[in-house]
This record gives structure tokens, C-alpha cells and sequence, in this order.
């Protein structure tokens, strides 16, 4: 059980790693297009 | 507002089908005579391969629409495609030796399937290296071709198991005599195949849309720099989707 248990968190926590990536991403990209308006 | 509504309905889909399939994984499908429970990471470990296996053979034609039409949108969908692919390669790659691990005694192989899995993971993660870390007009034109040559392997890995003696399981499904699948386990696996199907189209939605901002804003930067009369020519809107040699390369 004990693998068995450790694959289900590690895919969920790659997956959760990845929409981090995606989220930081966004913020940057949000920021930037402020920057964009400002000038 | 009707695209928020759309997006927030596929999110709630996708959450009802991960839940669903779950409970189908750890609850509903019977537990496996030999291997007993561990046997329930094949839930997880399949549907990842398959869900890969077709991302990379969307940025495989995604590829060559950006080589035939050179459009911005193909290439943000190849990068999309081949990101997410490489997020469920990982996985595959990671549950793969933690069922090996107390079902072979062993965490690893070189045998034909695990071998040309891992060459196909790394064939992706070096596409995503040129496309973050090289600089000129060509990188997206290398990008598409390395990206049509590296397909290649996913046919290998997928007969890997029938053409060569491996550690690595037989087909159990579609492998002929004496393959197959209790129908609980069955369902389980189309569950699984659901949810993370319905999952890896919402990723590649959300990393597709961010490439295209991002070669916006990009533009805008350009266009900045450029002055005017540049940016009068962006404003055009037969200049918007298509994609310029220079300065238009999603990372």
C-alpha cells in the first residue's frame, strides 16, 4: 500500500508543480502587460 | 464572461471525472490476485502513457502545420503540446519504477519499453531546452523538425513490448491471446483515461492561451522599439495570429 499510496501523491503533486510553473507564468505575463499600459 | 462560464464548467467536469476515477482506481476495481493493491498504480501509469502518446502526436502535427503554414497559432499549440506531454512522460516515468520496486524487486531496467521511454522523455525535454534557450529566427523551424524526428519513438515505445523480450508486462490490452482485462479494471482504466484526457486539454488550453499573450506582449515590446509606423502595422488585424521570422517565438 505504501507504493501504491506514494505513486498517487507523487503524480498529483508533478501536476500540481506544473500548474505552479503555469500560474507564475500568468502573474509575470500580467505584470508585464501593466508595465505595457503604463508606458 | 461566457468564456470565464465555459472554463469554469470544463474545470468542474474535469474535477467530477479525477474524483470518479479515483474511486474507480482504489475502490470499484477488484484488487489483482498476484501483485494484490500495488496493482492499482496501473490506473495512474497507463492513462498517463496514452494521454502522452497523443500529446506527442498532436505537437508531431502541429509540427508540420507550422512548417507548411509558418501561423503563430501552430506553434504555440506544438509548445503546449509538448510541455503538458513531458509533465504526464514524467509521471509515467515515476510511477513506472514505484510499482516495479516491490513487484520486481527492482526499481529499474534496461530493458526495450523503459529504455525508449525515457529516450522519448528526454527527446521532449530537449525540444523544450532549444525552445527556451535558443536565440534567432530558425529556433521554431529547429524546434518543428526535431520535434517531427523525435516522434519517431513513439511507435518504439509502444511496440517495444511486442517486438523484444522485456522486464516490463506484456500487453494486457489488445495483445492478443490470453491478454485482457476483468471489466471493473476496465473500467477503471477508461475513467482514469477520462479524467486525464479531460485534465491534459485543460493544461494544454492554459499553456496555449499563455504563449499567444506572451507573443503579444512581445510584439508590443517590438513594436515599441520600433517606433510608429510599426505599430500602426501590428494594429492591422492580417498582421495579428500570424507569425513573424523575428521576435515572436513563444518560450
Amino acid at each position: 500500500m505504501k507504493f501504491l499510496y506514494l505513486a498517487y501523491i507523487a503524480t498529483w503533486t508533478i501536476h500540481l508543480l506544473y500548474i505552479l510553473y503555469l500560474t507564475g507564468r500568468y502573474r509575470r505575463l500580467r505584470e508585464e502587460r501593466k508595465e505595457l499600459e503604463k508606458q | 464572461m461566457k468564456r470565464t462560464f465555459t472554463f469554469t464548467f470544463f474545470v468542474l467536469v474535469t474535477l467530477g471525472l479525477l474524483a470518479y476515477a479515483l474511486y474507480q482506481g482504489l475502490v470499484v476495481a477488484p484488487t489483482e490476485a498476484t501483485m494484490g493493491d500495488v496493482q492499482r498504480i496501473f490506473y495512474y501509469h497507463l492513462p498517463h502513457a496514452w494521454v502522452a502518446f497523443l500529446l506527442f502526436f498532436t505537437n508531431f502535427l502541429a509540427s508540420i502545420w507550422y512548417l507548411v503554414r509558418r501561423t503563430g497559432r501552430a506553434d504555440a499549440l506544438a509548445l503546449a503540446s509538448a510541455e503538458v506531454g513531458v509533465v504526464f512522460c514524467t509521471v509515467v516515468l515515476v510511477t513506472g519504477p514505484l510499482w516495479a520496486r516491490p513487484v520486481w524487486g527492482i526499481w529499474w531496467t534496461w530493458d526495450a519499453r523503459l529504455t525508449s521511454t525515457l529516450v522519448l522523455w528526454l527527446i521532449y525535454v530537449s525540444y523544450l531546452v532549444l525552445r527556451r534557450f535558443a536565440t534567432g529566427a530558425q529556433t521554431q523551424v529547429l524546434a518543428a523538425a526535431l520535434a517531427i524526428f523525435g516522434f519517431v519513438d513513439v511507435p518504439i515505445v509502444y511496440l517495444s513490448i511486442r517486438y523484444f523480450r522485456t522486464q516490463h508486462p506484456q500487453p494486457v490490452i489488445a495483445g492478443g491471446e490470453g491478454s485482457g482485462l476483468d471489466p471493473r479494471m476496465w473500467s477503471a482504466v477508461l475513467w482514469n483515461l477520462a479524467g486525464f484526457l479531460s485534465f491534459a486539454l485543460l493544461l494544454i488550453w492554459l499553456r496555449y492561451r499563455l504563449a499567444l499573450a506572451e507573443n503579444a506582449v512581445e510584439e508590443a515590446h517590438a513594436d515599441r522599439a520600433l517606433g510608429p509606423e510599426a505599430e500602426t502595422r501590428a494594429a492591422k488585424p492580417e498582421a495579428r495570429g500570424a507569425a513573424p521570422e523575428v521576435g515572436n517565438k513563444p518560450r
